[in-house]
């Protein structure tokens, strides 16, 4: 294989069966559930790189460049890898007016990872979000599934702290 | 349990366990706001301590979707008692049964206490908060369990379907919902009636019921708390349009965000097909209907309903021309009638009150309700339904509780990335989609963001326009390249290095690109700055002549000279002696706002 990047024999035979599983599962045109398919792939696999956007483009019968501009039209759709942390920070309305845009700048300092990028350590992804639907706690901030109400930048070293520390500890 | 007729219905209606079964309902707010201040682990405890006092058999908890005061939350509301607990902790929890689940005695401190008022309120009815408020959208959230059909149907749940189906063809469906007047609530008020009738003229073997549940504005989350805290209703209005286009099957095509609401609609779609409330043979009809959940991936351009459609079939997200209309050629190709979660919402409502009532409501042009979502720097924050007409004074002022320091409110910016400015002047004016474009705004899904006198209209016109050409589909270029350029403007005028013609440059960028955009998201993307400029043109000249403020400074007068500011500014550039006055030194200042905070008696001036 010339091209490593596109070789699919490194992907996780495991996690492709459960795909793979997934696909058969389908009922009707399957092209149709090319985004649903690319939701189950990413929840598997963490993200989406170009092997695996390549599996899903000859499992569905589709061409890659179709399946590549899919995945680079929806924000959703990660291309690199992610942390084990994502960080994300609302950029709603309601929390941009009460200065989540600091929370923000706070988080990539803190963390030393810029928007959409990981941390070095692999533990944190930042990104900005729109209303998460919580606009009474603005200005707000999840961890994972955890939720982070009326945050103040001072308030983010000590969660960041926090995460740290339970990593050194399970190590 | 298997339903197969009207009368299966109302035998399993009277089974179903009722509120007045049950001495006392604890009802506890389980919205996204509320569970993420540990409405969880509150309604844990609370199912805990009624176990230990053996009072579960007669006191029942009731897991409810958003009451809407999410700003105040987590919030426990208290039946038949009619008490509302405010900013309830876990700690708290304890104490609410033993005082007043078990000896009949109020928990004051929890009570919600209203502005400028000495009293806190004993009875939830006679929150200031509620009393505008007319909940038809609304109507079961923070009533009942979502994921428990069976107290959908004791609130007279599918019974609209059951009354279509045995009373009414599917043009008469068309009428009664003509009659009431309902436009739609996804943004551009066309009809409902209307809408469906044209798609069920359009002749085919196939059409669908598409239900918009994208919710792109930032600063709205109505449609969410709705899916949240009532998907039945939902479901069951996408059922009575089936019937009234000719439509076996429905989609709803939902934010991938939206993790809870999905699930919740997940569930109840699994409910309902279990007792056959979904499937072939509905009610014993002829009827068949089915529903399938779509998500989408985080573009908000896939709430344009020809977007949407291209979402739903595998591809990215970019708007079609239109005609043709989704009515006549819409997801794979058949008629399709597109419509938003609010305005399905109120469907069950109008069938079983009448057309006649739900007309009755609102303005000449605009009849019925309209939810809006209430954020920014106002007191009671959260989703608020009242009738169209209502003014924007008592939506800010009575439900809203003004602001939260008493400043001055000198805007409210409605409709979101595609919406305006509504200044002072125009408080008293009665809201309705009419009034809104008259006034340079639009409805859109209702978001409301309120406004004080800090607060820097050039930067949210920015933010609205950052959000905009982050959005662009890039299909056509006055929108892909258009609003880049105007961002570019707007950046250069708050960084201090504009000029007075960028605000002519503005101006006609922004005519043109609404003027020649393909979709409703070009064609809005300019009206946060053009409304904006128009009503603060002096906020951007302050820019552009380069003569705002923008570092912090201390008033001489009002400085007792304590040293606080100094000591908490990051950079060391507030000098003054202990009681003597103090002063920033501008060009080192970093406007981080820490003296401000620091400041015991207020002295120092905000930028
Ligand atoms: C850029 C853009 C975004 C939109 N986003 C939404 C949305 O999030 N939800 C929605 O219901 N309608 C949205 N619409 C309006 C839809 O195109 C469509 O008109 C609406 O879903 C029709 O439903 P209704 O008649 O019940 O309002 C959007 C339109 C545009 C142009
Ligand atoms: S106006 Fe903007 S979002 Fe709409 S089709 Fe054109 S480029 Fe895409
Ligand atoms: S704007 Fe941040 S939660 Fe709504």
């Amino acid at each position: 294989m010339r091209n490593k990047i596109l070789d699919m024999t490194t992907l996780d035979k495991n996690l492709i069966k459960s795909l793979d599983a997934y696909i058969d599962s389908i009922e009707g045109d399957k092209k149709e559930h090319l985004i649903h398919v690319l939701h189950k792939a990413q929840e598997l696999f963490g993200y989406l790189p170009q092997n695996l956007q390549l599996y899903v483009a000859r499992a569905l019968d589709l061409s890659s460049a179709r399946v590549n501009g899919v995945v680079t039209f929806y924000s959703f759709f990660n291309e690199k890898p992610v942390g084990k942390y994502t960080i994300s920070v609302c950029m709603g309305t309601a929390c941009f007016v009460k200065g989540a845009d600091k929370v923000l700048d706070r988080v990539i300092e803190v963390t030393g990872a810029n928007k959409n990028e990981m941390s070095e350590d692999g533990l944190f992804t930042i990104k900005d979000v729109r209303c998460i639907g919580a606009c009474g706690l603005a200005p707000v901030m999840t961890i994972n599934d955890k939720v982070y109400g009326k945050v103040k930048p001072n308030d983010v070293d000590e969660i960041i702290r926090h995460y740290r520390s339970r990593e050194d500890e399970s190590k | 349990m298997r339903v197969s007729s009207v009368n299966d219905l109302l035998l399993w209606k009277d089974k179903c366990p009722k509120k007045i079964d049950y001495k006392i309902n604890v009802l506890v707010c389980n919205g996204t706001s509320c569970m993420s201040s540990d409405s969880e682990m509150i309604i844990k405890m609370m199912e805990k301590e009624l176990d230990n006092h053996h009072l579960d058999f007669e006191i029942r908890v009731i897991k409810t979707g958003c009451f809407g005061f999410c700003g105040q939350g987590p919030i426990i509301k208290i039946e038949p008692d009619d008490v509302t607990y405010v900013q309830v902790k876990v700690e708290d929890v304890q104490e609410i049964v033993e005082s007043h689940l078990m000896n009949q005695t109020v928990v004051s401190r929890l009570l919600y206490q209203e502005p400028n008022q000495e009293d806190s309120v004993h009875q939830s009815s006679g929150m200031k908060f509620y009393q505008k408020q007319m909940r038809i959208a609304l109507r079961n959230c923070g009533e009942i369990d979502p994921e428990d059909i069976e107290q959908y149907i004791v609130n007279d749940g599918y019974m609209a379907i059951a009354k279509v189906l045995e009373n009414n063809t599917p043009e008469e469906v068309i009428q009664i919902i003509k009659k009431s007047a309902l436009r739609g609530r996804g943004g551009g008020g066309f009809p409902t009636g209307l809408k469906w009738e044209l798609t069920r003229k359009v002749k085919s073997d196939e059409k669908y019921i598409i239900c918009n549940a994208d919710e792109g504005d930032p600063g709205a989350f109505m449609d969410r708390s709705i899916l949240e805290g009532d998907p039945h209703s939902i479901l069951e209005a996408m059922m009575i349009a089936g019937y009234a286009i000719g439509a076996e099957n429905g989609l709803i095509y939902i934010r991938a965000e939206y993790g809870v609401a999905t699930n919740r609609l997940r569930k109840a779609i699994k409910d309902a097909k279990n007792v056959g409330l979904l499937g072939k043979n509905i009610l014993g009809s002829d009827f068949n209907f089915d529903i399938e959940i779509k998500l989408g991936a985080g573009a908000f351009v896939c709430g344009e309903e020809t977007a949407l459609i291209r979402s739903m079939e595998g591809f990215r997200g970019e708007p079609d021309k239109k005609p043709p209309f989704p009515s006549e050629q819409g997801f794979r190709d058949k008629p399709s009638s597109v419509n938003n979660v609010e305005t399905f919402a109120n469907i069950p409502a109008i069938i079983l009150n009448g057309p006649e009532w739900f007309s009755e409501i609102g303005t000449k042009h605009s009849k019925g309700t309209k939810v809006f979502a209430l954020a920014g720097q106002i007191r009671n924050n959260g989703l608020v339904e009242v009738p169209m007409g209502t003014t924007f004074k008592e939506i800010i002022y009575e439900i809203g509780g003004g602001h939260p320091e008493g400043k001055e409110i000198k805007a409210i910016q409605i409709g979101g990335p595609s919406g305006g400015v509504i200044t002072k002047e125009y408080f008293d004016t009665q809201i309705d989609y009419d009034s809104l474009l008259s006034m340079g705004a639009m409805m859109g899904s209702g978001g409301m963001i309120i406004m004080d006198e800090d607060s820097d209209m050039v930067q949210i016109a920015k933010f609205y326009l950052d959000f905009t050409q982050d959005e662009s589909c890039g299909k056509c270029t006055p929108c892909r390249i258009g609003t880049k350029r105007m961002y570019e403007i707007l950046e250069r005028l708050v960084n201090m290095e504009g000029s007075p013609e960028d605000l002519e440059k503005l101006r006609v960028l922004g005519e043109n690109i609404k003027n020649t955009s393909l979709c409703g998201l070009g064609q809005t993307a300019p009206n946060p700055v053009l409304s904006t400029m128009k009503y603060f043109r002096e906020e951007y000249e302050a820019y552009a002549y380069r003569t705002k403020k923008t570092k912090y400074s201390i008033d001489p007068k009002l400085c007792v000279g304590c040293t606080k500011c100094a000591r908490n500014c990051p950079v060391e550039c507030i000098e003054g002696n202990v009681r003597e006055v103090h002063y920033i030194d501008e060009t080192k200042c970093i406007a981080c706002g820490a003296c401000y905070e620091a400041c015991p008696v207020n002295a120092v001036l905000k930028p």
